[in-house]
């Protein structure tokens, strides 16, 4: 069994239960015991499955006295640990997940895509913010550049991105127990998510809808009653453009220090060869120390490159991709408002239809008209509650999000922090080394 | 205009001089140079007890083309021919820095307030990078000219150095600019008439040998080096970009993001270790590789005359078989065997001395670079570790906190 040597281990993320989850008491009985982890081999066509490990493990707090949703959070906590390893390609993207159940399954790329689009579709429109769907490609702006480039992930990355998909969702209370999560945890076969492909029916239905949203969205002007939702409505905007802004910057790094690495191996061989050249034997001795110690500074940067990628980029990727569901969390309350409003409209179109069917004399049509009316209350007052509970959730899931921002950016942070520690550990080594082979060319 | 003056800093600014102002009857540096536009003033200034110089002390302002035509004048002294000439120092290029103010004045809009400031320090730092780089280039070329027990006596360095009117250098027109084009055509011919001679010294032969082959070595290593340079300040320039959007996301109250800037100070140490590398290495590997190349022009000029001596030698033959104009081919004979021994007893004095030079050169600057990497890297260590100390202090509290602790 090969593990991914490059991407880092996925971390396990902490999960906090908010007491007022409706879903709290049921989550309880999902935790399980913990015994040892057991590695099984796919049995199947593809080859070089790699272990992926789904370790659960129940740890139990005391329950915070505190109930306030807004502050102490419930540390009723369980760990899952899912880390997700290079995949080889079978024609499609194949990962093997094991559970502790002993079951292995394989999903496919589309898989994912599948497992996305049935959690948007049942869950945004209540306000909770489904993670967004991994991508196959990225769409890359190079700092200096004018062109975008569209750059297929490696299957390292593709992995990565996988697994940090699958974190986030099990890391939503709601969406751990959501059946098709499960499912997709844990059932052998799945059926194969045939519409999330792009050109299938499917998918051109869900870019009609896509552009029927944005110009909806333009269309609708809300008369915004809560300044919290004005108020983080800016925040997010703020934020998505800072944090693109930065990603492109970062991506940049990554780009540049990976081509100091390039130089760096080149000017290591010139510096051999022209060592070999000099016809002083000292000084030719220093220059092929020397350009070994290039050689191995540029493994280092070969490594904070990727330090720089897989920790910072992709981070700031995944959050501008999850600002942009955050986004559209509140775009459905707006719809949601907007829907009351036309229910509204309604019922006040038909009490008018009925006030004029009062004066006509109709009685026939006018019980019609009664009962219609009764249907656009009752739909009012869906509406309304729906509004309500939306919005509810809205203000729970953002602050949730911002938690989770904070906890995620100080992990990488911390994580960065330490590679960064550990490059300059190396390179004081190295020159250090090399300083009396310079002294001592005579 | 930007001027330096008397700095400390330029002891260190001196990466391929080494002691070459030992001599105390005759010692130049270049304390002040001024620079307008394009063009770049330096004040040449000289100490001397020599009493060819009419005062012991002055200073002189030179630009960059009066520094040409010193070379070229040298150059064309025959008197020299066995002497290794100190290379031509390049023209100041403040190519880099322009562009970069350049894209500076276009992106104003679409910066932030801080950035730009942090931009435009930047673009001063790189600018007197290049400053430096130039005054010490100039200055080193004059140096060795001084510490020569012949060049220093010549009459027109005496006059480069005292005149204190304007030396009048016209810019070399068309014709003369074309001639030196010929010239460095003539002269690519000439790496194979050095290599075509047949040498009886073994010493020149090794030489020969040596310097070809360490030439296109040196060429290849400074190019290779100026990549590693850039590349190295392109990922500062990037560390910049990024504290740069932190600044504006930190406004954000997030502490998180706080630290990262911290983080980012690194970015300026990036950017000290870039510009400290370019100064050490590829300034000693650029200097180098032109005095490697005024060293295969002795060789050139040596073969040359050894070219000369065969043909003479062969005319002089020729005039005994035919019985005529003897005295001449005698006289020429003479004067041709002379002129070559002179050129291979001074050209192995100098190709000696040379080997010497470069050594210690390389030593001291591969020594000053190292203790430099040593020094920012321990710097980079101590912040990335306060900062990682930093948070992850915080994190325990809050976690504490968040404990009921």
């Amino acid at each position: 069994i090969s593990s991914s040597s490059n991407g880092p281990k996925a971390e396990p993320m902490l999960l906090d239960h908010d007491p007022d989850d409706l879903f709290a008491e049921a989550t309880e009985e999902v935790s399980l015991d913990s015994p040892e982890r057991q590695m099984i081999l796919s049995d199947g066509p593809s080859p070089a499955i790699t272990p992926v490990t789904i370790n659960p493990r129940a740890d139990v707090f005391d329950r915070s006295p505190d109930q306030d949703e807004d502050e102490e959070e419930n540390r009723d906590t369980f760990d899952i640990q899912i880390s997700v390893s290079d995949p080889e390609k079978v024609g499609k993207t194949s990962l093997s997940i094991f559970s502790r159940d002993e079951v292995c399954v394989k999903r496919r790329f589309s898989d994912f895509l599948g497992l996305h689009s049935k959690l948007a579709s049942k869950y945004m429109h209540i306000g909770y913010i489904v993670p967004p769907a991994p991508e196959k490609s990225i769409v890359g702006q190079r700092l200096g550049r004018r062109s975008s480039a569209v750059t297929e992930l490696d299957p390292d990355a593709k992995a990565c991105l996988c697994c940090r998909y699958l974190l986030r969702t099990v890391k939503q209370p709601a969406l751990l127990k959501d059946p098709d999560v499960l499912q997709f945890l844990e059932s052998s076969e799945l059926p194969r998510a045939v519409s999330t492909q792009a050109l299938s029916g499917a998918g051109i239905l869900r870019m009609v809808n896509k552009a029927a949203d944005a110009v909806n969205k333009m269309t609708i002007k809300m008369n915004e009653s809560d300044a919290w939702f004005e108020e983080k409505q800016q925040q997010f905007e703020n934020l998505d453009v800072q944090l693109r802004k930065l990603h492109a910057s970062v991506e940049s790094l990554v780009f540049h220090r990976k081509e100091l690495s390039v130089n760096t191996a080149s000017f290591a061989k010139s510096a051999a060869m022209l060592g070999n050249s000099e016809d002083h034997t000292a000084l030719s001795r220093a220059l092929s120390q020397l350009a070994e110690v290039e050689e191995k500074i540029d493994q280092l940067h070969q490594d904070q490159a990727c330090a720089d990628f897989y920790l910072i980029s992709e981070l700031l990727g995944d959050y501008v991709r999850l600002i942009t569901a955050v986004k559209g969390v509140f775009d459905q309350r707006m719809k949601t408002w907007a829907k009351c409003q036309d229910a509204q409209v309604m019922l006040q179109r038909k009490r008018e239809a009925e006030a004029k069917l009062q004066h006509a004399n109709k009685p026939d049509k006018l019980q019609q008209a009664k009962d219609e009316i009764r249907e656009w209350e009752g739909k009012v007052q869906q509406g309304e509650r729906d509004f309500e509970q939306i919005s509810k959730n809205i203000r729970r899931e953002v602050g949730r999000f911002e938690k989770d921002r904070v906890k995620d950016f100080r992990v990488v942070i911390i994580k960065y922090l330490e590679s960064l520690v550990h490059t300059q550990q190396q390179l004081i080594k190295y020159w250090e080394a090399f300083l009396p082979e310079a002294k001592a060319i005579a | 205009m930007t001027s330096i003056s008397e700095d400390s800093d330029k002891e260190k600014v001196r990466s391929v001089s080494v002691d070459l102002n030992n001599d105390a009857s005759l010692v130049i540096d270049i304390p002040d140079a001024l620079c307008e536009r394009d063009k770049v003033k330096f004040t040449v200034h000289t100490k001397t007890t020599l009493s060819s110089f009419q005062k012991p002390e002055f200073s002189v302002p030179r630009q960059h083309e009066e520094f040409i035509w010193l070379h070229d004048t040298i150059v064309e002294t025959e008197e020299y021919a066995g002497l290794i000439i100190p290379p031509a120092p390049p023209k100041p290029d403040f190519e880099g820095p322009r562009e970069k103010m350049h894209k500076l004045g276009e992106g104003e809009s679409s910066m932030t307030k801080e950035e730009y400031a942090k931009m435009k320090q930047e673009l001063e730092a790189e600018y007197l990078a290049v400053f430096k780089k130039t005054v010490q280039v100039h200055e080193v070329f004059l140096q060795r000219f001084s510490s020569h027990p012949i060049f220093r006596k010549d009459r027109n360095f005496q006059i480069f150095l005292e005149y204190d009117q304007d030396l009048s250098v016209r810019r070399k027109n068309a014709k003369e600019m074309f001639g030196g084009f010929f010239k460095n055509m003539v002269k690519s011919a000439d790496e194979v008439l050095i290599s075509g001679v047949k040498e009886v010294d073994e010493f020149f032969e090794q030489e020969k040998t040596f310097l070809l082959d360490y030439s296109s070595k040196i060429k290849d290593a400074t190019a290779k080096a100026e990549k590693m340079t850039r590349s190295h300040k392109n990922v500062a320039d990037d560390y910049n970009h990024i504290s740069g959007a932190l600044n504006s996301t930190a406004a954000d109250n997030n502490t998180a993001f706080k630290k990262t800037i911290s983080v980012c100070v690194l970015q300026k140490l990036e950017d000290r270790v870039a510009s400290d590398q370019e100064l050490k290495l590829t300034e000693l590997l650029r200097y180098y590789t032109r005095d490697i190349q005024a060293a295969k022009d002795l060789l050139y000029r040596r073969a040359r005359a050894l070219a000369d001596n065969e043909n003479s030698n062969k005319a002089l033959d020729k005039a005994r078989l035919k019985g005529k104009d003897i005295a001449q081919a005698e006289e020429n004979q003479k004067q041709c065997l002379q002129k070559f021994d002179k050129l291979s007893e001074s050209g192995k004095k100098e190709l000696t001395s040379f080997k010497a030079r470069r050594v210690v050169a390389f030593r001291k600057n591969l020594i000053e670079m190292t203790e430099l990497e040593i020094k920012h890297a321990k710097v980079r260590r101590l912040k990335s570790n306060n900062t990682l100390y930093g948070s992850k202090l915080s994190i325990f509290l809050l976690c504490q906190k968040s404990l009921g602790y």
